[in-house]
Protein backbone atom coordinates (compact mmCIF):
# COMPACT_ATOMS: atom_id res chain seq x y z
CA UNK A 1 0.00 0.00 0.00
CA UNK A 2 1.51 3.23 -1.04
CA UNK A 3 0.87 6.65 0.32
CA UNK A 4 -1.81 8.66 -1.42
CA UNK A 5 -3.43 12.03 -0.87
CA UNK A 6 -6.86 13.25 0.10
CA UNK A 7 -9.13 15.43 -1.98
CA UNK A 8 -12.66 16.53 -2.66
CA UNK A 9 -14.72 15.68 -5.68
CA UNK A 10 -15.71 18.80 -7.59
CA UNK A 11 -17.84 17.28 -10.33
CA UNK A 12 -17.70 15.82 -13.78
CA UNK A 13 -17.17 17.21 -17.25
CA UNK A 14 -15.53 16.08 -20.45
CA UNK A 15 -12.31 16.92 -22.22
CA UNK A 16 -11.05 16.04 -25.68
CA UNK A 17 -7.87 14.11 -26.34
CA UNK A 18 -5.50 14.77 -29.24
CA UNK A 19 -7.44 12.45 -31.55
CA UNK A 20 -10.61 14.41 -30.83
CA UNK A 21 -12.33 11.81 -28.71
CA UNK A 22 -14.34 13.06 -25.76
CA UNK A 23 -13.17 11.65 -22.42
CA UNK A 24 -15.51 11.81 -19.42
CA UNK A 25 -13.52 13.11 -16.48
CA UNK A 26 -14.04 13.70 -12.79
CA UNK A 27 -12.38 16.82 -11.42
CA UNK A 28 -10.79 16.26 -8.02
CA UNK A 29 -9.24 18.99 -5.93
CA UNK A 30 -6.58 17.15 -3.96
CA UNK A 31 -4.11 18.29 -1.39
CA UNK A 32 -1.91 19.83 -0.33
CA UNK A 33 -1.89 17.41 2.58
CA UNK A 34 0.48 17.70 5.51
CA UNK A 35 2.14 14.76 7.17
CA UNK A 36 0.95 15.00 10.77
CA UNK A 37 2.52 11.85 12.15
CA UNK A 38 4.90 9.13 11.04
CA UNK A 39 4.39 5.78 12.71
CA UNK A 40 7.22 3.31 12.73
CA UNK A 41 7.64 -0.34 13.61
CA UNK A 42 9.68 0.62 16.64
CA UNK A 43 7.30 3.12 18.20
CA UNK A 44 3.87 1.94 17.08
CA UNK A 45 4.33 -1.66 15.98
CA UNK A 46 3.59 -0.87 12.35
CA UNK A 47 4.72 1.74 9.89
CA UNK A 48 2.35 4.28 8.43
CA UNK A 49 1.97 7.91 7.56
CA UNK A 50 -0.83 10.07 8.87
CA UNK A 51 -1.85 13.01 6.73
CA UNK A 52 -4.24 15.89 7.28
CA UNK A 53 -6.47 17.58 4.74
CA UNK A 54 -9.18 20.22 4.62
CA UNK A 55 -8.76 23.55 6.36
CA UNK A 56 -11.18 24.32 9.13
CA UNK A 57 -11.58 26.75 12.01
CA UNK A 58 -9.70 26.15 15.19
CA UNK A 59 -12.90 26.12 17.23
CA UNK A 60 -14.21 23.20 15.17
CA UNK A 61 -11.65 20.89 16.75
CA UNK A 62 -11.31 19.71 20.31
CA UNK A 63 -8.22 20.24 22.41
CA UNK A 64 -6.74 16.75 22.08
CA UNK A 65 -6.86 17.06 18.31
CA UNK A 66 -5.39 20.56 18.35
CA UNK A 67 -2.62 19.30 20.61
CA UNK A 68 -1.93 16.46 18.19
CA UNK A 69 -1.73 18.87 15.26
CA UNK A 70 0.47 21.24 17.22
CA UNK A 71 3.18 18.57 17.38
CA UNK A 72 3.53 18.68 13.61
CA UNK A 73 2.88 22.41 13.40
CA UNK A 74 -0.10 22.03 11.05
CA UNK A 75 -2.98 24.46 10.81
CA UNK A 76 -6.33 22.97 11.90
CA UNK A 77 -7.50 20.28 9.48
CA UNK A 78 -10.83 18.55 9.15
CA UNK A 79 -9.65 15.11 8.12
CA UNK A 80 -6.83 12.87 9.28
CA UNK A 81 -6.15 9.65 7.42
CA UNK A 82 -3.45 7.03 7.63
CA UNK A 83 -1.65 5.10 4.91
CA UNK A 84 0.38 1.99 5.65
CA UNK A 85 3.87 2.21 4.23
CA UNK A 86 6.48 -0.33 3.29
CA UNK A 87 9.05 2.32 2.58
CA UNK A 88 12.05 2.77 4.80
CA UNK A 89 12.08 5.17 7.71
CA UNK A 90 12.90 8.70 6.76
CA UNK A 91 10.98 8.66 3.48
CA UNK A 92 8.38 10.87 5.09
CA UNK A 93 8.87 13.58 7.67
CA UNK A 94 6.40 15.26 9.96
CA UNK A 95 5.31 18.55 8.45
CA UNK A 96 6.07 17.47 4.90
CA UNK A 97 3.54 18.55 2.31
CA UNK A 98 2.10 16.07 -0.18
CA UNK A 99 0.52 17.53 -3.28
CA UNK A 100 -0.82 16.52 -6.66
CA UNK A 101 2.64 16.35 -8.23
CA UNK A 102 2.91 12.89 -6.70
CA UNK A 103 0.75 11.89 -9.67
CA UNK A 104 1.31 12.30 -13.38
CA UNK A 105 -0.99 12.01 -16.37
CA UNK A 106 -1.42 8.50 -17.70
CA UNK A 107 -0.82 6.95 -14.29
CA UNK A 108 -3.27 4.40 -12.90
CA UNK A 109 -4.84 5.26 -9.56
CA UNK A 110 -7.36 3.91 -7.10
CA UNK A 111 -9.95 6.33 -5.76
CA UNK A 112 -12.00 5.53 -2.70
CA UNK A 113 -14.78 7.44 -1.05
CA UNK A 114 -18.22 7.13 0.47
CA UNK A 115 -20.87 6.24 -2.11
CA UNK A 116 -24.15 8.12 -2.43
CA UNK A 117 -26.61 6.81 0.18
CA UNK A 118 -29.80 5.28 -1.19
CA UNK A 119 -31.34 4.54 2.21
CA UNK A 120 -33.19 1.31 2.97
CA UNK A 121 -33.63 -0.17 -0.47
CA UNK A 122 -35.57 -3.21 -1.61
CA UNK A 123 -34.30 -6.10 -3.65
CA UNK A 124 -35.19 -4.64 -7.03
CA UNK A 125 -32.99 -1.62 -6.51
CA UNK A 126 -30.34 -3.15 -4.30
CA UNK A 127 -29.82 -6.60 -5.81
CA UNK A 128 -31.29 -6.21 -9.29
CA UNK A 129 -34.13 -8.66 -8.64
CA UNK A 130 -36.96 -8.84 -11.15
CA UNK A 131 -40.40 -7.68 -10.23
CA UNK A 132 -43.54 -9.80 -10.05
CA UNK A 133 -46.49 -9.35 -12.41
CA UNK A 134 -48.13 -5.94 -12.00
CA UNK A 135 -51.66 -7.07 -12.99
CA UNK A 136 -53.97 -10.07 -13.49
CA UNK A 137 -54.72 -10.16 -9.77
CA UNK A 138 -51.07 -10.38 -8.75
CA UNK A 139 -50.15 -8.82 -5.46
CA UNK A 140 -46.50 -9.82 -5.75
CA UNK A 141 -44.98 -6.63 -7.15
CA UNK A 142 -41.72 -6.02 -5.32
CA UNK A 143 -41.55 -8.96 -2.93
CA UNK A 144 -38.31 -10.94 -2.64
CA UNK A 145 -39.83 -14.40 -3.21
CA UNK A 146 -38.68 -17.46 -1.33
CA UNK A 147 -35.62 -16.91 0.83
CA UNK A 148 -34.69 -20.57 1.22
CA UNK A 149 -35.74 -24.12 2.19
CA UNK A 150 -38.01 -25.00 5.15
CA UNK A 151 -37.41 -27.07 8.27
CA UNK A 152 -34.06 -28.27 6.97
CA UNK A 153 -31.89 -26.25 7.57
CA UNK A 154 -34.47 -24.16 9.47
CA UNK A 155 -32.57 -20.95 8.92
CA UNK A 156 -31.76 -18.51 6.17
CA UNK A 157 -28.34 -18.97 4.67
CA UNK A 158 -25.84 -16.25 5.39
CA UNK A 159 -25.29 -13.86 2.53
CA UNK A 160 -28.89 -14.13 1.27
CA UNK A 161 -29.68 -11.07 -0.77
CA UNK A 162 -32.33 -9.08 1.01
CA UNK A 163 -33.52 -5.51 1.46
CA UNK A 164 -31.38 -3.18 3.53
CA UNK A 165 -29.16 -0.12 3.57
CA UNK A 166 -27.80 0.67 0.15
CA UNK A 167 -24.97 3.07 -0.55
CA UNK A 168 -23.28 5.33 2.02
CA UNK A 169 -20.46 2.84 2.32
CA UNK A 170 -16.81 2.92 1.38
CA UNK A 171 -16.29 2.16 -2.28
CA UNK A 172 -12.97 1.93 -4.10
CA UNK A 173 -12.83 2.36 -7.85
CA UNK A 174 -9.64 0.77 -9.08
CA UNK A 175 -7.30 1.47 -11.98
CA UNK A 176 -8.67 4.80 -13.10
CA UNK A 177 -6.30 6.68 -15.33
CA UNK A 178 -5.17 10.22 -14.68
CA UNK A 179 -5.95 12.46 -17.64
CA UNK A 180 -4.28 15.61 -16.43
CA UNK A 181 -2.67 17.07 -13.32
CA UNK A 182 -2.89 20.78 -12.63
CA UNK A 183 -0.52 21.34 -9.72
CA UNK A 184 -1.08 25.11 -9.70
CA UNK A 185 -4.69 24.66 -8.74
CA UNK A 186 -4.23 21.27 -7.03
CA UNK A 187 -6.49 19.56 -9.53
CA UNK A 188 -6.49 16.00 -10.82
CA UNK A 189 -8.62 15.02 -13.80
CA UNK A 190 -9.49 11.34 -13.64
CA UNK A 191 -11.10 9.38 -16.43
CA UNK A 192 -14.45 8.00 -15.32
CA UNK A 193 -16.59 8.37 -12.25
CA UNK A 194 -15.69 8.21 -8.58
CA UNK A 195 -17.87 7.44 -5.55
CA UNK A 196 -19.97 10.05 -3.79
CA UNK A 197 -21.44 13.40 -4.60
CA UNK A 198 -19.54 16.56 -5.43
CA UNK A 199 -17.88 17.84 -2.28
CA UNK A 200 -17.26 14.42 -0.78
CA UNK A 201 -13.89 13.31 0.59
CA UNK A 202 -11.80 11.04 -1.60
CA UNK A 203 -8.59 9.16 -1.07
CA UNK A 204 -6.37 8.90 -4.13
CA UNK A 205 -3.61 6.31 -4.16
CA UNK A 206 -1.43 4.81 -6.88
CA UNK A 207 -3.18 1.70 -8.17
CA UNK A 208 -2.59 -1.57 -6.40
CA UNK A 209 -2.13 -4.16 -9.11
CA UNK A 210 -2.34 -7.81 -8.15
CA UNK A 211 1.00 -9.52 -8.54
CA UNK A 212 2.96 -6.30 -8.25
CA UNK A 213 4.48 -5.06 -5.07
CA UNK B 1 -12.88 29.66 -6.80
CA UNK B 2 -15.79 27.31 -6.30
CA UNK B 3 -16.25 23.93 -7.94
CA UNK B 4 -18.57 25.27 -10.62
CA UNK B 5 -16.10 27.95 -11.69
CA UNK B 6 -13.18 25.52 -11.77
CA UNK B 7 -15.08 23.11 -14.00
CA UNK B 8 -16.16 25.97 -16.29
CA UNK B 9 -12.55 27.06 -16.61
CA UNK B 10 -11.48 23.53 -17.61
CA UNK B 11 -14.23 23.41 -20.20
CA UNK B 12 -13.38 26.88 -21.48
CA UNK B 13 -10.21 25.55 -23.15
CA UNK B 14 -12.31 23.38 -25.42
CA UNK B 15 -15.39 25.51 -26.03
CA UNK B 16 -15.47 27.00 -29.52
CA UNK B 17 -16.43 30.63 -29.71
CA UNK B 18 -16.69 30.81 -33.49
CA UNK B 19 -19.81 28.70 -33.84
CA UNK B 20 -22.65 30.32 -35.82
CA UNK B 21 -25.99 30.84 -34.14
CA UNK B 22 -28.04 27.79 -35.05
CA UNK B 23 -31.63 26.85 -34.39
CA UNK B 24 -33.77 23.75 -34.70
CA UNK B 25 -35.12 23.57 -38.24
CA UNK B 26 -32.03 25.05 -39.89
CA UNK B 27 -30.32 23.28 -42.74
CA UNK B 28 -26.61 23.10 -42.01
CA UNK B 29 -23.44 21.78 -43.55
CA UNK B 30 -21.17 20.16 -40.99
CA UNK B 31 -17.53 19.53 -41.84
CA UNK B 32 -16.45 16.30 -40.15
CA UNK B 33 -12.77 15.55 -39.71
CA UNK B 34 -11.98 12.01 -40.79
CA UNK B 35 -8.63 10.28 -40.40
CA UNK B 36 -8.01 7.74 -43.13
CA UNK B 37 -4.71 5.93 -43.39
CA UNK B 38 -2.87 8.58 -41.43
CA UNK B 39 -4.30 11.37 -43.57
CA UNK B 40 -6.88 13.82 -42.38
CA UNK B 41 -9.63 15.27 -44.49
CA UNK B 42 -12.89 17.10 -43.93
CA UNK B 43 -16.05 15.44 -45.12
CA UNK B 44 -19.18 17.55 -45.43
CA UNK B 45 -22.51 16.34 -44.10
CA UNK B 46 -25.63 18.29 -44.90
CA UNK B 47 -29.06 18.06 -43.33
CA UNK B 48 -31.76 19.55 -41.15
CA UNK B 49 -31.28 20.05 -37.43
CA UNK B 50 -34.12 18.16 -35.79
CA UNK B 51 -32.94 18.39 -32.19
CA UNK B 52 -30.51 20.25 -29.95
CA UNK B 53 -29.49 18.87 -26.58
CA UNK B 54 -27.65 19.99 -23.48
CA UNK B 55 -25.51 23.07 -23.12
CA UNK B 56 -21.95 24.08 -22.49
CA UNK B 57 -19.29 21.66 -23.65
CA UNK B 58 -21.83 18.85 -23.93
CA UNK B 59 -24.03 20.57 -26.50
CA UNK B 60 -25.11 18.34 -29.39
CA UNK B 61 -27.20 18.68 -32.53
CA UNK B 62 -29.01 15.93 -34.39
CA UNK B 63 -28.80 16.41 -38.14
CA UNK B 64 -31.17 14.45 -40.37
CA UNK B 65 -31.00 13.92 -44.09
CA UNK B 66 -32.54 11.45 -46.47
CA UNK B 67 -29.82 9.70 -48.42
CA UNK B 68 -30.77 7.29 -51.23
CA UNK B 69 -34.24 6.94 -49.78
CA UNK B 70 -32.95 6.08 -46.33
CA UNK B 71 -33.14 8.51 -43.44
CA UNK B 72 -29.77 9.16 -41.80
CA UNK B 73 -29.42 10.96 -38.48
CA UNK B 74 -26.08 11.95 -37.03
CA UNK B 75 -25.48 13.46 -33.63
CA UNK B 76 -22.63 15.96 -33.49
CA UNK B 77 -20.92 17.15 -30.35
CA UNK B 78 -20.66 20.81 -31.28
CA UNK B 79 -17.46 21.60 -29.41
CA UNK B 80 -15.62 18.45 -30.46
CA UNK B 81 -12.47 18.92 -32.55
CA UNK B 82 -13.91 16.33 -34.96
CA UNK B 83 -16.48 18.92 -36.00
CA UNK B 84 -14.36 21.16 -38.18
CA UNK B 85 -16.98 23.66 -39.30
CA UNK B 86 -20.67 24.38 -39.27
CA UNK B 87 -22.33 26.60 -41.85
CA UNK B 88 -25.99 27.50 -41.98
CA UNK B 89 -27.42 27.07 -45.46
CA UNK B 90 -31.06 27.78 -44.84
CA UNK B 91 -33.16 28.94 -41.92
CA UNK B 92 -36.26 26.83 -41.40
CA UNK B 93 -39.45 27.62 -39.57
CA UNK B 94 -40.14 25.20 -36.73
CA UNK B 95 -42.84 25.50 -34.10
CA UNK B 96 -41.40 22.94 -31.74
CA UNK B 97 -38.04 22.17 -30.17
CA UNK B 98 -37.74 18.61 -31.45
CA UNK B 99 -38.72 17.82 -35.02
CA UNK B 100 -39.02 14.07 -34.55
CA UNK B 101 -42.24 14.11 -36.58
CA UNK B 102 -40.10 14.52 -39.69
CA UNK B 103 -39.07 10.87 -39.28
CA UNK B 104 -42.58 9.77 -40.17
CA UNK B 105 -42.71 11.86 -43.32
CA UNK B 106 -41.37 11.19 -46.76
CA UNK B 107 -40.72 13.26 -49.85
CA UNK B 108 -42.12 16.74 -50.10
CA UNK B 109 -43.72 16.56 -46.66
CA UNK B 110 -40.30 16.70 -45.03
CA UNK B 111 -39.72 20.26 -46.23
CA UNK B 112 -39.76 23.06 -43.73
CA UNK B 113 -40.92 26.56 -44.58
CA UNK B 114 -38.02 28.95 -44.95
CA UNK B 115 -37.82 31.92 -42.64
CA UNK B 116 -36.11 35.12 -43.59
CA UNK B 117 -36.06 37.08 -40.32
CA UNK B 118 -32.87 35.37 -39.13
CA UNK B 119 -29.62 36.13 -40.88
CA UNK B 120 -27.67 33.25 -42.32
Amino acid sequence: MSVGILGTKLGMTQVFDETGIAIPVTVIQAGPCTVTQVKTEKTDGYSSVQIGFGDCKEKALNRPKLGHLKKSGTSPVRYLREYRTTEKDGAFEVGQSLSTDRFESGQLIDVSGISIGKGFAGNQKRNNFRRGPMSHGSKNHKQPGSIGPGTTPGRVYPGKKMAGQMGNEKVTVRKLSVVRVDSDRNLILVKGGVPGKAGSLLSITPATIVGQQ
Amino acid sequence: MNAEAIIRSIEAEYIKDDLPKIYVGDTVRVGVRIVEGGKERVQPYEGTIIAMRNGGINETITVRRVFQGIGVERVFLLHAPRVASITVIRRGKARRAKLYYLRDRVGKATRLKQRFDRAL
